[in-house]
């Protein structure tokens, strides 16, 4: 297993000013990077020798109305087997502009991954194959993930707000 | 001893037996639904366990699963039904042919259960018209085949016109059902 | 229904655009539904043949979108345990233990041994009935209609330690935050020994039927394989990856629960296909009674709870006697417990793979966010590469085989 410390040093070594902040919430090492980066650290450790990180655990999202201008954060969870290590890195997007390139040539399971971030959050993935809905319906014309919306349909008529404690 | 259906009432005699053609279409009809099992999640689960040899479905005279709308006569609709399944529900009801019954098996089914969600739908009354309940979540076997026993009785207490009287047609009408 | 060229854009580029005719160039579309004996749940596979053969396939899902998700924001956190019981329901227990070890990480709750064994003996119970399920499935879409009979008998019987200590067969939000609610009683540990006994013989029944059948084989060697660096990048695991060659087990790699004092090996097979997926579940069984007689014999005494305040529900003569504990009672029911912050990631093996739980909490009641790493949804974006080439019949046995389970799927 790689210790953070020399994981983390190894990031700051390689891509400098890319990492912006790193912390290590129950002890999974957590770096933040500007959209433009993600693709060169999650390349270069893909491509490294020794950390071989090529196994894409997980890619969500997740919505803060309230920082304005970093908005939606992206998350990849990055798993090296050999080495049995994780690693998250996270990216911050402006709502008004959700545009980042997408990790589906290098992380097959990106794919999918990346059409559920657009269909709950509406992230742009620039180069993903086939950017549509995946689990909502197609007409469906907003992203429920977000805070605004609410949980329930808001046009249901048939189950009186008062009587369920809304 | 293996226990028959007990016979309608009539008047027996050697070599005949009168009773209402009414009775015995409904005997029939009620000992021999073949459901459609529209299993979505998890009480398709319960439902396979009802099939199986544990509790046996096919006792009560569905021993034939068909997956073909065409074929069967009974809907049976298990577990969560979203709004994009929505459409393909009332696809599979309207293919089917009369007399057909639909059973409505877990609460989502029945009221959209716990998830009051923006993609779920509350409840297949929405679409389609529903004639027993079966509340549960999941539902025991013997609550499902509670809930078979109860379209039995329907079935064989149904009139055979009933299929023509204003008010059902009234009904389809308010689904949009031709 | 979009166009088709648009459909099929992502999954063969080369592949000549189509206009709406559903016949063009010798290929027909075929739409194995939504609602198909083969599909146990509700995905589609729009897929296009040339005759016999597969050509190329899209499958769509989201037929059962439940925004589990959305839900969880809105849900203190033991209400959203059921909600993960409607993940990979075939196997509810694993789901609710995964997800009370991320909140028990979250807090910083240490479970005592006691409890983590008994956690230890549902979630490999749960994996053994959700291994059963999947391969007797795999038997009726061959055709072979008995062992799927023969299998679910002893589900009833798994069914039936799972009311004992939890209350439900299918659905069970079992355990709390911090342990199990209650301890193995003497009924039900009597019935796990039971189970134990008499399920060995069943399984071997089952496996001298299939195992070396010779028409088994025949319709499953070869049939919907993939190679081990193919399976990883598309992010596989579980027995779907261990099939293909590479032995990546949660409870190996990142034990949790105890799972370092047990001895149990990986089953690992060689080629990915069909077949080997089938033995690997079935080994998987084997080691998984193997964990369970573990379990019980190293079982220490001891509590089975911790005794976190906020989420152990206090003894009731006490919530009758004193105020605090009525306080903390009703507190913890309606779910007014305030969580602290922090992210947080933990994941599970569950039936299927690597289930994870990303849960951020902001100091609310609800989480901020959760996300479930759902191993179906992400393996299930290999099936159109496993099948083409291959014939509609050998289509259906690779998508049996891969144990979708819908409700994990869109989730």
């Amino acid at each position: 297993m790689i210790a953070n410390q020399e994981l983390l040093d190894y990031l700051i070594k390689k891509h400098g000013a890319s990492i912006l902040d790193s912390a290590e919430p129950f002890g999974l090492l957590t770096v933040h990077t500007g959209r433009e980066n993600v693709l060169d650290i999650l390349s270069d450790l893909y491509a490294h020798d020794s950390y071989r990180f090529r196994f894409l655990t997980d890619l969500c999202a997740v919505h803060y109305p309230q920082n304005k201008g970093a908005e939606l954060v992206i998350v990849y969870h990055l798993h090296s087997l050999e080495t049995n290590t994780r690693l998250r890195i996270k990216a911050f997007l402006d709502i008004n502009d959700p545009v980042i390139p997408t990790a589906s040539e290098l992380f097959a399971t990106a794919n999918w991954m990346e059409r559920e971030t657009y269909d709950f959050f509406g992230v742009i993935f620039s180069g993903h194959p086939n950017l549509v809905r995946i689990l909502n319906e197609d007409e469906m014309d907003y992203f429920p993930m977000r805070k605004e919306y609410t949980l329930e349909d808001p046009n249901r008529r048939d189950k009186v707000d008062k009587m369920f404690g809304r | 001893m293996v226990k028959m259906v007990e016979a309608p009432d009539g008047v027996e005699g050697a070599g005949f037996f009168a009773t209402k053609l009414d009775q015995v279409v409904g005997m029939a009809r009620s000992n021999s639904l073949w459901p459609l099992p529209f299993a979505t999640s998890c009480c398709g689960i319960e439902f396979m366990a009802t099939m199986c040899s544990h509790y046996d479905i096919s006792r009560f005279g569905s021993e034939r699963p068909s997956f073909s709308p065409r074929q069967a006569d009974l809907l049976m609709v298990m577990g969560t039904i979203s709004k994009k399944m929505g459409p393909i529900l009332r696809q599979t009801y309207e293919q089917m042919a009369e007399p057909r019954w639909v059973l409505s098996v877990g609460a989502c089914a029945c009221s959209g259960g716990i998830f009051d969600t923006y993609s779920v739908l509350q409840g297949i009354d929405r679409v389609i018209p529903v004639d027993v309940y079966v509340p549960g979540c999941p539902p025991r076997p013997e609550q499902i085949i509670e809930g078979l026993m109860k379209i039995q009785e329907l079935a064989r207490n149904e009139s055979q016109r009933r299929r023509n009287t204003p008010e059902y047609q009234a009904l389809l009408e308010s689904y949009n059902i031709q | 229904m979009k166009e088709l060229n648009t459909i099929f854009a992502d999954h063969n580029p080369k592949l000549p655009v189509l206009n709406d005719e559903i016949y063009v160039n010798g290929l027909t579309t075929l739409n194995l539904g939504p609602t198909h004996p083969a599909t146990h749940g509700v995905f589609q596979n729009i897929l296009q043949m040339d005759g016999e053969k597969i050509v190329s396939g899209v499958p769509t899902i989201g037929y059962i979108h439940r925004a589990f998700e959305k839900l969880a924001e809105h849900r203190p956190f033991y209400q959203i345990t059921p909600i993960t019981d409607r993940l990979n329901y075939c196997s509810s227990p694993i789901n609710n233990m995964g997800w009370h070890m991320t909140v028990e990480k979250l807090l910083g709750v240490e479970v005592p041994k006691r409890g983590q064994y008994l956690r230890v003996i549902m979630m490999e119970l749960s994996r053994i009935a959700d291994h059963l399920i999947c391969n007797g499935i795999l038997g009726v879409d061959s055709g072979a209609y008995t062992g799927f009979l023969y299998l679910f008998e002893e589900r009833e019987n798994i069914y039936e330690i799972f009311e004992e200590v939890c209350g439900t067969r299918l659905t069970t939000n079992m355990g709390r935050v911090g342990g199990m609610e209650r301890d193995l009683t003497p009924r039900a540990e009597a019935k796990l020994r039971k189970f134990l006994d008499k399920f060995p013989p069943i399984m071997r029944e089952f496996e001298r039927m299939f195992n070396r059948n010779r028409i088994f084989m025949d319709r499953t060697i070869d049939v919907g394989g993939i190679t081990a660096e193919k399976a990883l990048n598309y992010g596989f695991t579980g027995p779907n990856l261990r099939a293909a060659g590479v032995d990546y087990d949660v409870r190996v790699m990142n034990p949790y629960s105890s799972y370092e004092d047990f001895e149990f090996e990986i089953p690992v097979g060689t080629a990915g296909d069909t077949y080997d997926r089938f033995i690997v579940r079935n080994e998987e069984i084997w080691q998984s009674l193997r964990i369970i007689h573990q379990a019980l014999e190293k079982m220490p005494a001891g509590p089975i709870i911790a005794q976190e305040q906020h989420y152990k529900l206090p003894p009731k003569e006490l919530v009758y006697k004193s105020m605090e504990a009525l306080i903390y009672h009703f507190k913890i029911i309606m779910g007014e417990i305030d969580a602290p912050v922090g992210e947080v990631y933990h994941s599970v093996e569950g039936g299927n793979g690597e289930l994870g739980f990303y849960l951020i909490s902001d100091g609310g009641r609800t989480p901020y966010r959760l996300h479930f790493r759902r191993p179906c949804f992400i393996y299930y974006q290999a099936y159109p590469e496993m099948v083409v080439g291959s014939q509609l019949s050998d289509a259906i046995l690779t998508l049996s085989s891969l144990n979708v389970i819908a409700g994990e799927l869109d989730a």
